[in-house]
């Protein structure tokens, strides 16, 4: 026990004597999570829009006033003609334009109805779509708004369709990505940061000294472990302490099953580093299969970019063998939703499956390394 | 005098002390290390072919040998880092087949590289290794400064291993090895990119261990260095060509240095550098 004491604090000594690392693993997980929370969303926000109205048509003035005062779009200006409108976006002045056909308002009212064309820039396909389907409802919102308020008409009567997002009503993209990015940083530091360390004795020639002394191997490398579980329990406390207060993401469900959870994939992660450890001779190539093989998946097939369901068959079946996939669900599902744990028991199984398979084949190739 | 030849080759020209080699071998006639017909096999190649040899207690053994003539296999095999394909063998009075954690505890190991850690302290890096052999902490801390004085490393107590200058390093290697007091201590090239002055004070050392009855098995390309080895082996193609003290070895091969005893073994060497 005491040789084990003796290495375990040499483990935390080069922790803490080296700064910077240490400052990237507690500043990584800070900075993204303020970043993703704030500064890069999906959401849309400060759209310049332009307006071309042939005849000064009042209903159309008063729909773009309203659009203006929400807070994603801002009037810009207005136009003559498409082509006006064409050349403006080139100049990058605006990003959409509405464009209402002659005589609006009295369309309005006879039976052929009248026109508004949206048009928007969809060089990013994303935002283009998003800003049309805000437009769109925003309009009908105002003639829902302004048909039930004066006149009966046919689109009084009409058929309204009613939308509630569950779990996220204002549909904040942190909720999305505060899971997603808990996935990441924990395989990070846990699967990156053992794996180097311990090929890092391997290149300076420690680990030969290490094998000759008394300390069982199987001592080293828990002694490896324990401090990037301590350091990533750490992290796991600072990012639902910045979700909670400062993102203002509440945990819906269970606090426990969320750490439990976290526990099971933070030992994974380190089951993996573990193995890739005993593979790879240098420091280089460790980092480079922890950054390429496991974390490239995390970002691309976990769901916290892009949805799984939406992927090809073949790619759906590669998701389901990226740990992060479960467990990004999982957090989602404790966290977002707050169901109960019954609900999570796939999730669990399938993590708790995933981090005995590859502790069993990191601990037997450590030992046939020896020989 | 015929014995101790590198000894005296040793104080002349370096002013170091006069050990009598022969009053410590018979004051302690034991072997600390008896190897019996052990060979290593990697597939088809043979890296250690058969080899038998002793090692009495308190002397310091000279495991000489070109590159790729298996020495560092042999090596490892003594020290538990491998096992032998046949053949057995006893270190410090335990079987290196059924043993080894026994023999861990009673050997220190030097490694080829300098491996220390480098962005601890002198200080931390010996608590690690004495905490690591067991020694008791009263024990460990009196051993550590008894060090420190020695090696006049006082006044760098503090600071990081990796700053120090390479002779530093080396010396400082060498007495961590040795911070529990093994029976045998095993050192893998251990003056390798040291200067001359600094390799003197780091065979003085192991002279200072050797009197405290340590036992050291030195590997080295240096074949001045050879000289200073009560006896010595040389391995070629992974057998031994050759075992005797130095002094035997030169009279033998009618040479005038340990050097010109390599060369006319080596001439015969199938595997190349």
């Amino acid at each position: 026990m005491k040789e084990f004491n003796a290495f375990l604090r040499k483990e935390f000594l080069h922790i803490f004597r080296d700064r910077r690392t240490l400052l990237v693993l507690i500043g990584l997980p800070t900075m993204l999570i303020v970043l993703f929370g704030f500064a890069i969303s999906t959401e849309i926000r400060n759209v310049s829009v332009g307006l071309c109205v042939p005849d000064g048509d009042m209903t159309a003035l008063r729909l773009m006033d309203k659009i203006d005062r929400s807070r994603y779009f801002t009037y810009v200006a207005s136009y003559q003609s498409e082509e006006d409108i064409d050349l403006a976006m080139k100049r990058g002045e605006i990003d959409v334009a509405l464009m209402f056909g002659d005589g609006f308002s009295s369309g309005l009212y006879s039976h052929d109805g009248s026109e508004v064309s949206v048009i928007a820039d969809a060089t990013n396909p994303n935002n283009a779509s998003m800003e049309v389907m805000y437009l769109s409802s925003i309009i009908s919102g105002y003639f829902r708004e302004e048909f039930s308020a004066g006149m009966s008409g046919q689109t009084a009567g009409a058929l309204v369709p009613n939308i509630r997002m569950l779990y996220n009503p204002q549909l904040r993209s942190s909720y999305n990505f505060v899971p997603g990015i808990m996935g990441l940083i924990l395989m990070l530091i846990c699967s990156l940061m053992t794996s180097v360390s311990i090929v890092r004795e391997k290149e300076t020639g420690s680990m030969e000294v290490l094998l000759v002394s008394p300390v069982k191997p199987i001592n080293i490398v828990l002694a490896k472990m324990i401090p990037y579980l301590v350091i990533s329990s750490a992290v796991l406390v600072i990012i639902l302490l910045l979700t909670i207060f400062v993102l203002k993401v509440p945990v819906a469900g269970s606090f426990f099953w969320m750490i439990l959870v976290s526990l099971i994939y933070i030992i994974l992660s380190l089951g993996l580093g573990l193995f890739v450890s005993t593979v790879v001779k240098t420091q280089i190539i460790a980092t480079l299969i922890c950054g390429m093989i496991f974390l490239v998946p995390v970002m691309m097939f976990s769901g916290m970019l892009y949805p799984i369901e939406s992927m090809p068959v073949p790619l759906q079946w590669f998701a389901q063998i990226i740990p992060a996939k479960w467990y990004i669900e999982a957090t989602r599902k404790i966290m977002i939703e707050g169901v109960s744990v019954q609900y999570v028991t796939t999730e669990i199984l399938i993590l708790t499956g995933m981090a005995a398979v590859v502790f069993a084949a990191a601990v037997i190739k450590f030992k046939d390394r020896l020989e | 005098m015929m014995g101790n030849g590198g000894d005296i080759l040793y104080r002349m020209t370096h002013g170091g002390r006069h050990r009598d080699l022969h009053e410590h071998l018979v004051r302690d006639p034991r072997n600390v290390i008896e190897v019996d017909h052990l060979t290593k096999k990697f597939g088809d190649f043979t890296a250690v072919d058969d080899i038998t040899f002793d090692v009495r207690k308190g002397e310091i053994f000279g495991f000489l040998g070109a590159n790729g003539a298996g020495k560092t296999t042999a090596m490892k095999m003594l020290t538990g880092l491998s096992f032998p394909t046949s053949g057995t063998g006893q270190v410090a009075g335990y079987n290196i087949w059924t043993q080894s954690e026994m023999i861990k505890k009673r050997i220190g190991y030097m490694s080829q590289k300098f491996a220390l850690y480098g962005d601890l302290t002198v200080y931390d890096n010996m608590q690690l290794f004495a905490g690591i052999y067991g020694v008791p902490r009263a024990e460990a801390d009196a051993r550590i400064c008894n060090l420190l004085e020695r090696l006049s490393l006082v006044q760098e107590k503090d600071s990081k291993v990796g700053d120090l200058p390479q002779g530093w390093k080396q010396k400082l290697a060498f007495s961590v090895s040795i911070i529990h007091k093994p029976e045998i201590v095993f050192l893998d090239e251990p003056t390798g990119g040291v200067d001359p002055a600094a390799r003197r004070q780091f065979w003085e050392l192991i002279y200072e261990a050797v009197d405290e009855g340590i036992t050291a098995f030195v590997t080295t390309h240096y074949m001045d260095e050879a000289e200073y080895c009560n006896r010595i082996s040389m391995m070629v193609d992974g057998r031994i060509g050759a075992f005797d003290s130095p002094a035997a070895l030169k009279k033998r091969y009618g040479a005038g240095s340990i050097a010109e005893v390599f060369d006319i073994l080596a001439r015969g060497a199938k595997r190349g550098e």
